[in-house]
């Protein structure tokens, strides 16, 4: 399997994502330049975590119109798995590839541990993972608060597109569990299709016990059980 | 043509959470302004452009504002002036 991390002006997590899915998962992986029209044939696209054009405007509005967004919309389109992980799930939003819109938290920048609660593992990057399963990893962002209208709500919850939600040590979604105001505890979604993923925590930065936490690494061994399904 | 300057103010859509809003609305209250109700911030942007009327100029970063400027989830946008160069 091939991974393409698409490296945009001010990411910044492109190299833990990199180290995620070659060094611990031990699949190939190549820097897509976001100016590029090339893919170089990747399996899966990550459009990975930092402050692309600086966040102006809004996080992920200009970013989305890179010239390599096009082949990444293609990729999505007919069917190749895409993964935004916080500032990808930005600019994921912002180029309609993923529902709803990530808002400024409720009280700020927000880093720290959280845990995330499995909702579904019909998707290419759950699909290692238990439904209920809670997962411990960062979160570090300032714009990370899910919103959408009551109907797309309803529809992503009754389409299982709602992935991930925050929750507390005993697995529920309390608002206290909730770190920037998201609604419904909404930590990730997929498309209807279920090959778009989008999360704002961090997995790529919890593939190490050094580091604090590997209960990331299931999410990216998702994506094996995918390709050789 | 003729060049004019648009300034549009692009807002959060009301009913939802505004927290810079609400910080500086509780900052103001802080301050003694009782009378202050909510407050919203949001993004003054003016563009500069070239159109053959005002009309046409507004019809232009209208456009700019649903493709671009403001998110349509969550933004709502106006007009605050069209102004010949």
């Amino acid at each position: 399997m091939k991974i393409g991390i698409v490296r945009f002006p001010g990411s910044n997590c492109e190299d833990d994502a990199f180290h995620a899915v070659v060094d611990q998962l031990g699949e190939d992986a190549v820097m897509l330049w976001h100016k590029d029209h090339d893919l170089q044939h990747s399996d899966v696209v990550i459009l990975p975590g930092g402050f692309a054009y600086g966040d102006y405007l809004r996080a992920g509005a200009i970013a989305r119109f890179s010239p390599i967004m096009r082949e990444v919309a293609d990729h999505a389109e007919s069917g190749g798995i895409v993964l935004g992980i916080c500032n990808g799930f930005q600019i994921a939003c912002e180029a309609g590839l993923l529902p709803g819109a990530l808002l400024r938290n409720d009280v700020g920048y927000r880093s720290m541990p959280v845990t995330i609660r499995v909702e579904h593992a019909n998707t290419a990057f759950t699909n290692a993972a238990k439904v209920g399963q809670c997962l411990t990893m960062p979160i570090a962002h300032g714009e990370g608060r899910f919103a959408a209208s009551d109907e797309l709500l309803d529809e992503l919850e009754s389409n299982g597109q709602v992935l991930f939600r925050y929750v507390d040590a005993a697995g529920d979604a309390t608002v206290d569990a909730n770190p920037n105001g998201a609604m419904r505890n909404i930590a990730g979604v997929c498309n209807a299709a279920r090959n778009v993923i989008g999360l704002m925590p961090h997995p790529e930065r919890a593939v190490d016990a050094l580091l604090g936490s590997e209960d990331g690494l299931v999410l990216f061994e998702s994506l094996l059980v995918a390709a050789h399904a | 043509m003729t060049r004019f300057r648009v300034s549009v103010h692009i807002l959060p859509r009301r009913g939802l959470l505004d927290p810079q809003g609400k910080a500086v609305g509780d900052a103001l209250h802080t301050l003694g302004f009782a009378a202050v109700g909510e407050v919203h911030v949001g993004r003054h942007i003016v563009i500069e452009t070239a159109a053959k009327d005002a009309a046409a100029a507004e019809a232009s970063v209208r456009t700019m504002c649903e493709r671009l400027l403001a998110n349509p989830v969550t933004e709502d946008y106006e007009i605050a002036g069209v102004a010949k160069e």
